[in-house]
C-alpha cells in the first residue's frame, strides 16, 4: 500500500465495526476492495488508489448500505 | 458533465424525502456535475441517518444515535443543499411543477424526486409500538430490560430481529404470527423453518398460525380467544407507502409511485426507494423493493436519469437484503416473492450453513444464503444479473418434482 501513494491522492477509510458484509464495494471496484471470507467484513486492498480508480470508489462510497466507507483528499 | 448539468432547463431539483433514497439522489446529481438548487426536504428533524441498525445495534443499546448518520456533517455541506428538515410536503402541482410544504410554502421544481419511504402498517384501534426512525428505536431499547415481557406482532424480518435482540437482553418474547410458517411467502416455507427453528431454540414463544384481534394495555387478544400478556408490544406487520402527497397531485399510485423502467412517474417526475414502483426489465416485472441497498442504487440511477434525458437507462438492478438474527446473517440476492420452487444446492439447512436457489418459472430468480462466505454467492448474482434459465444455473428440476408447491404471495411485504 505504501508503494501506492506515489498516486494516491486519497485515502479510504473503513469503518468495520458498521460494515455489514453487503460486498457492494467488492462489485463495483473488485481492484480496490475485498471480504473476508469468516464474515464478509470488507478489506481495503489499495487504501490510496490511482486516479483512474477513484470514480469507482466514489460509486462504491456512494452505495455502501452502511456508510461504512469515506474518500478523504489527501 | 451531461446534458442537463449544462441543460439551463434543470436548474431546480426537489427531493422529497431526506433518507437513504433522497440522499444518494442528491450526491448522484452533484458528482454528475449538476451545479443547480437542490432543495432536500426531509419530514424528520434529522440529517439522514441509517435505519437497519435501528433493529439492531441501537435496540440492542450497543450503539448510541451519533452512530447513525450517513455522512458526516461537512459532507452534506459540500452538497450545497437547500435543506429543509423538519418539514413535510404536503401535496405536488405536476402541471405547474410545484410542491406544496406544510410550512405554507410552494417550492417550484424542473424536476422532483419523491423518496418518502414508508410507514409503519398499524393494526386496528391502533396501540404498540412500531419501528421504523429513531424515536421509535430509543422508546422501544428503553422498555427492553431482563425479564419483561414482550409481544411482537409479525414474524416478518423486522419483527424477528427485533424478538432477537430482545431475547439476547434477557427480555421474554412472544411472537404471533398469522402465517403457518413465518415468512414462508417471502423465503420459502424451508427457509422460514430455519429461521423458525433458530427463534423456538433461543427461547422465543413464537406462536403461528393464529392473528392478533387486539392490542391493549397490557398485551394481546389473539383470534383463538387466549391472550398474550406483555409489558410492551411491537406491531411489526409490514408497511404502507408514504404516497398521500403524490396521490393529491393526482400521480399514478397503486402501492407506491408507480415508474417507469427508468423511474419516472411522469415528466420530471422520479421515485427512489422504499416508495417506488418501478418496472424491473430483468425480471420482466413491476416490483417495489424495501431494501437498505435499493434505495442508494436508484438514488444514483434517477441522478443519471435526471442528467441524462435523451438517454435514460433502465434500471435493472438485481436486489439485495440482508438480516442479522443472532449469530445469523441472513443475505439474499434478486426476486424471491412468487417464486414457484426453492432448492438447497449448498450446505445443510440443518446446520445453518446453506444456499437456496429460487425459480419462477423457468429462470433463476434469487439465492438466500445463511452463513456462507461471500465469495460462494458471488457467481449466483452473476447468474441473476445475467438472467440465466433455472437449467443452466442448477440443472433441470427432476420430471414432476418440486420441492415445494407455489405458494400464494401476499402483497405485504416482509417488513
Ligand atoms: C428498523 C429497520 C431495519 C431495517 N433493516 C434492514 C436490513 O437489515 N437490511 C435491508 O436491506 N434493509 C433494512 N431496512 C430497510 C431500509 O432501511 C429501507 O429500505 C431504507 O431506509 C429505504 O430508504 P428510503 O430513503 O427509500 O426511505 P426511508 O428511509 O423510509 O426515508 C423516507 C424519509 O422521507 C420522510 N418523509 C415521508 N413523507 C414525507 C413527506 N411528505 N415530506 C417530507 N418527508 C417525508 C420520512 O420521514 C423519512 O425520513 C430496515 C428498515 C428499518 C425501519
Ligand atoms: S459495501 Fe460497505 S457494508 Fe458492504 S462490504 Fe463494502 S464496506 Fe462493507
Amino acid at each position: 500500500m505504501s508503494d501506492e501513494t506515489v498516486t494516491g491522492t486519497h485515502r479510504i477509510e473503513l469503518d468495520e465495526p458498521k460494515c455489514v458484509a453487503a460486498g457492494q464495494c467488492v462489485m463495483v471496484a473488485p481492484e480496490v476492495f475485498d471480504q473476508r471470507d469468516e464474515d464478509g467484513v470488507a478489506v481495503v486492498l489499495d487504501e490510496t488508489p490511482a486516479a483512474e480508480l477513484l470514480d469507482d470508489v466514489r460509486e462504491a462510497v456512494a452505495v455502501c448500505p452502511a456508510a461504512a466507507l469515506r474518500l478523504v483528499a489527501l | 458533465m451531461s446534458d442537463a448539468a449544462r441543460d439551463p432547463a434543470v436548474r431546480d431539483v426537489v427531493v422529497v424525502g431526506a433518507s437513504a433514497g433522497g440522499l444518494a439522489t442528491a450526491e448522484g446529481l452533484r458528482r454528475g456535475g449538476f451545479t443547480g438548487r437542490i432543495t432536500l426536504v426531509g419530514a424528520e428533524p434529522h440529517l439522514p441517518y441509517d435505519r437497519p441498525p435501528l433493529s439492531k445495534q441501537v435496540l440492542a443499546g450497543e450503539w448510541e444515535p451519533d452512530r447513525l448518520p450517513l455522512r458526516p456533517d461537512a459532507d452534506i455541506e459540500a452538497l450545497n443543499l437547500d435543506l429543509r428538515l423538519g418539514v413535510t410536503a404536503t401535496g405536488v402541482d405536476p402541471r405547474a411543477r410545484t410542491v406544496a410544504l406544510d410550512t405554507g410554502e410552494e417550492v417550484g421544481y424542473d424536476a422532483l424526486v419523491a423518496a418518502t419511504g414508508v410507514s409503519p402498517r398499524r393494526l386496528p384501534g391502533g396501540g404498540g409500538h412500531v419501528l421504523r426512525d429513531l424515536e421509535d428505536a430509543l422508546a422501544l431499547r428503553d422498555r427492553l430490560r431482563p425479564g419483561r415481557r414482550l409481544a411482537v406482532v409479525g414474524a416478518g424480518f423486522l419483527g424477528a430481529e427485533a424478538a432477537a435482540v430482545a431475547r439476547g437482553l434477557g427480555c421474554e418474547v412472544t411472537v404471533v404470527e398469522p402465517a403457518p410458517v413465518p415468512l414462508a411467502h417471502a423465503v420459502g416455507a424451508q427457509v422460514g423453518q430455519v429461521l423458525t427453528q433458530a427463534h423456538r431454540e433461543r427461547g422465543v414463544d413464537l406462536r403461528t398460525g393464529v392473528g392478533v384481534t387486539q392490542v391493549y394495555d397490557g398485551g394481546l387478544e389473539l383470534a383463538d380467544g387466549t391472550t398474550v400478556e406483555a409489558d410492551d408490544v411491537l406491531v411489526a406487520v409490514g408497511s404502507v407507502p408514504n404516497t398521500g402527497w403524490l396521490e393529491l397531485g393526482g400521480l399514478p399510485v397503486a402501492d407506491g409511485l408507480v415508474c417507469d423502467e427508468y423511474c419516472a412517474a411522469a415528466p420530471g417526475v422520479y421515485g427512489v426507494g422504499d416508495v417506488a414502483r418501478w418496472d424491473n426489465p430483468l425480471f420482466g416485472t413491476s416490483m417495489r423493493i424495501e431494501h437498505r441497498t435499493h434505495a442508494g442504487e436508484q438514488g444514483l440511477a434517477v441522478a443519471r436519469n435526471l442528467l441524462n434525458p435523451d438517454e435514460p437507462r433502465p434500471f435493472a438492478p438485481v436486489p439485495y437484503f440482508w438480516s442479522d438474527q443472532y449469530d445469523m446473517k441472513i443475505q439474499a440476492y434478486g426476486y424471491l416473492r412468487g417464486h414457484d420452487e426453492v432448492r438447497i444446492v449448498e450446505g445443510d439447512p440443518a446446520e445453518r450453513r446453506f444456499l437456496a436457489a429460487y425459480r419462477t418459472g423457468d429462470r433463476l430468480v434469487g439465492v438466500l444464503a445463511i452463513g456462507l462466505p461471500p465469495r460462494a454467492l458471488r457467481p449466483w448474482r452473476r447468474h441473476i444479473a445475467a438472467g440465466a434459465t433455472w437449467y443452466d444455473a442448477v440443472g433441470d428440476p427432476p420430471a414432476g418434482e418440486t420441492t415445494e408447491p407455489r405458494e400464494v404471495v401476499s402483497d405485504v411485504a416482509p417488513a
